[in-house]
């Protein structure tokens, strides 16, 4: 990072010719020393942490003490077990449902937001409209649904009343509908600030020069807005993801403690005091979502957003 | 305040107990210095109150820190983490998994002035000489050690207490009456596809088991030979009935802390389920009827008590056998009795219950007044009777009490299963 911006600023500076050899050299050393507290705070708490827990998760447990052996033993767990399989899928449904709703919600109110509100004054007022639920924590927003979806709950009297519906819909409460309903109203807004932040940097002439080529409002937003929109949907896609497969207290509420994902094994494991095979399956995850953003980033260079 | 501290500091040295007594010169040095002592105390949320740490603080002049966790949470800090507390106040079947990691010492039972007066349940099993001793981790298999530092349990009552027992109850079903509309007396009733997407279950798989086990009892499908220690097949029955019967769409949710049970029960989304008695209570004091309901196979039972941490020495220790020795003094007891739970020490209890209440609770007579808990609410009308009846009514009919099994392990993975199912 350090490298290129001196790169690319030096040529501008060399007009002015200042003493170049001498600050070339400090800058070099400077940025070294701008980049080590970073780097220890992430040796610290993340690479270490990390590998912790890869060394606990081949070691074995009673039911109150963890003994250092190595072993295969909760790998062979893992993976012999058709729940594992189950769970990991469920996972994975979660997030693709939850990506596909935010992606579309994403980026509607993102499009909106940029491209049909002129003033920048209520571009920015309606923006921050958008973040005014996430004042409270994710835990009470998720909770508020439970007393609207219930058999007896504001839902389904309304639907009663309406006479669209003579018997309460089971399913609105504690099941996958919950869940993903859930997902999407937490984490819409991690999709719609990267989306609406590289649209707002769209080049409005590139657009002008579709419409001026002759190309239909479908045809602008197909072959200019998305691709160039790309970076921001795939940062969006990334936080998505990685948030809802590694969450557990969303799905235990929402479903009523009926349905499980990854982190619900971990945190059950945990609470039961088994620790080396919460840490195999973190690891497990771990690799998965690593894998999954690497696929992702296969699609787009988000550099160039950075 | 000081002179409280003095004075059961001369009742333990007349007694020969106290040990530290001549280490200190004056008692109005131990008396200014009990005030700096501070106890944490960390447990489950019955008998965590903020009112027991006010009065103790009346009554005997030290801090007491109260934080309440969850069974889980508590296991796991009285094995993993020694130096966090001071005094645990755990279940039995706790006990048995935490006892072993010698995170806890064994209390002189000498040194307790009410000793004599608990009730037999935690010392020799039995609450009556003709009481049958239920399944599972009974109390008294692992109150007692021989001998301090020791890490096995004593198979009869000996001077070494693992845990001073301070509250236990039967726990049964909960059910909303005016949703069912008949009369329900057998665990069978909870996969009764009658209540298909209206039962619930707790979601704490050692507690969780145990429920399981009294229904498929119950149905008669499965007969163990100790309900508080399966084998790993009839673990796998028993799971393997309770997947078929969630995967039908039976449960309407799990539930893991006191105030979801509440809520499922109260908001109608269940109308029967495993519950404890407080969250009963709750449920009443919104006016929604809810009934603790006795069944013919009896109770699922469990204990508490307070363990104290191996690092306690000194000053320390000494004010937690005072502490120990005020709870079951009465005030404690009488607190928690006037909530549905039962005192180790009835008969000291008493004394701090009105005759009503002591009739009620305890005696399972009607009630001649309104009975209120001890924060205010309305808990039963004159003439109501306990659901269940007496204390030996309900004690003496304990099927199984809360264990921990030796498959332990295994049935946590069939656990995960089962919620993963």
């Amino acid at each position: 990072m350090t490298d290129t911006l001196t790169e690319t600023t030096a040529p501008a500076a060399a007009g002015t010719a200042p003493p170049k050899p001498r600050r070339r050299l400090s800058d070099n050393v400077v940025g070294w020393l701008e980049a080590l507290p970073l780097t220890l705070i992430l040796l610290c708490f993340l690479v270490a942490p990390i590998i912790m827990i890869v060394i606990v998760s081949f070691w074995t447990a009673t039911e109150f003490s963890i003994i250092p052996a190595f072993t295969f033993e909760n790998y062979q767990y893992l993976f012999g077990s058709s729940v594992t399989y189950r769970v990991f899928l469920a996972t994975f449904k979660y997030a693709l449902i939850t990506w596909a709703c935010t992606l579309a919600i994403g980026f509607t109110v993102a499009y909106y937001l940029a491209f049909c509100i002129r003033s920048q004054t209520v571009q920015i007022a309606m923006f921050l409209l958008c973040t005014i639920p996430f004042w409270t924590s994710n835990i009470i927003r998720m909770i508020s649904w439970i007393p609207f979806l219930g058999r007896n709950g504001i839902a389904n009297q309304t639907l009663i009343d309406l006479g669209l519906i003579d018997q309460p819909l089971e399913w609105l409460l504690y099941s996958d509908f919950s869940v993903i309903l859930a997902f999407v109203h937490l984490y819409t807004l991690f999709m719609v600030v990267p989306i609406f932040n590289t649209m707002m940097r769209i080049d409005k002439s590139l657009i002008e020069a579709a419409y001026d080529n002759g190309a239909s409002g479908i045809q602008t937003l197909i072959h200019v807005i998305i691709p160039l929109t790309k970076p921001g949907i795939m940062i969006g896609t990334i936080f998505v993801i990685t948030l809802v497969m590694g969450d557990f207290i969303t799905v235990r509420f929402m479903s009523g403690s009926q349905k499980a994902n990854v982190g619900r094994l971990i945190s059950n494991d945990i609470s039961l005091l088994q620790y080396p095979s919460a840490a195999a399956t973190a690891v497990v995850l771990l690799l998965t979502v690593l894998i999954v953003i690497g696929i992702l980033l296969r699609f787009v260079n988000i550099r160039k957003e950075l | 305040m000081a002179k409280v501290g003095y004075t059961r500091r001369s009742v333990l040295k007349a007694s020969g107990a106290a040990i530290a007594a001549s280490a200190l010169p004056a008692p109005m040095v131990w008396a200014q210095e009990i005030k700096d002592i501070t106890l944490r105390q960390f447990g489950t949320g019955v008998s965590n109150l903020n009112e027991v740490a006010q009065k103790v603080k009346e009554d005997l002049g030290f801090t007491l820190e109260m934080t309440a966790l969850d069974s889980d949470s508590v296991t796991q800090r009285a094995a993993t983490q020694p130096d966090s507390f001071d005094i645990a106040d755990i279940e039995y079947w706790i006990c048995k998994k935490v006892w072993p990691t010698g995170n806890l010492q064994a209390m002189d039972v000498s040194k307790i002035s009410n000793y004599d007066k608990i009730v037999g349940i935690f010392k020799d099993g039995k609450l009556t000489p003709e009481s049958v001793i239920a399944q599972g981790t009974a109390p008294h298999t692992v109150g007692f050690v021989e001998e301090p530092g020791g890490t096995t349990f004593a198979s009869e009552p000996t001077n070494w207490m693992t845990l001073i027992p301070t509250i236990y109850n039967a726990d049964t079903l909960g059910i909303r009456p005016d949703l069912i509309g008949r009369p329900i007396s057998n665990w069978s009733e909870l996969l009764n596809p009658e209540f298909k997407g209206k039962a619930s279950i707790l979601d704490i798989s050692s507690i969780g088991i145990m429920d399981m086990a009294m229904v498929c009892e119950s149905m008669g499908e499965i007969s163990y030979g100790d309900k508080g220690n399966m084998t790993r097949e009839e673990i796998d029955k028993t799971i393997a009935i309770f997947t078929e019967a969630k995967q039908n769409g039976q449960f309407r949710a799990f539930w893991k802390t006191f105030d979801e049970s509440v809520n499922l029960m109260a908001s109608g989304e269940v109308v029967i389920q495993s519950m404890w008695s407080p969250a009963i209570t709750a449920v009443k004091s919104r006016g929604i009827p809810c009934v603790y309901q006795p069944l013919e196979e009896g109770y699922r039972s469990w204990g508490g008590g307070i363990g104290l941490s191996n690092s306690l020495s000194g000053m320390e220790l000494d004010a937690a056998y005072d502490y120990i020795n005020w709870y079951l003094s009465g005030w404690v007891g009488g607190f928690l009795m006037r909530q549905g739970y039962y005192s180790a020490v009835p008969e000291t209890s008493k004394e701090f219950m009105s005759e009503n209440e002591w009739g009620y609770w305890f005696e399972g007579k009607e009630a001649t007044d309104v009975i209120t808990s001890p924060f205010g609410d309305e808990l039963a009308k004159a003439g109501e009777v306990r659901d269940g009846g007496s204390f030996y009514d309900r004690m003496g009919s304990v099927a199984c009490w809360n264990a921990v099994m030796d498959e332990n392990q295994y049935m946590v993975r069939k656990w995960n299963e089962f919620i993963a199912a």
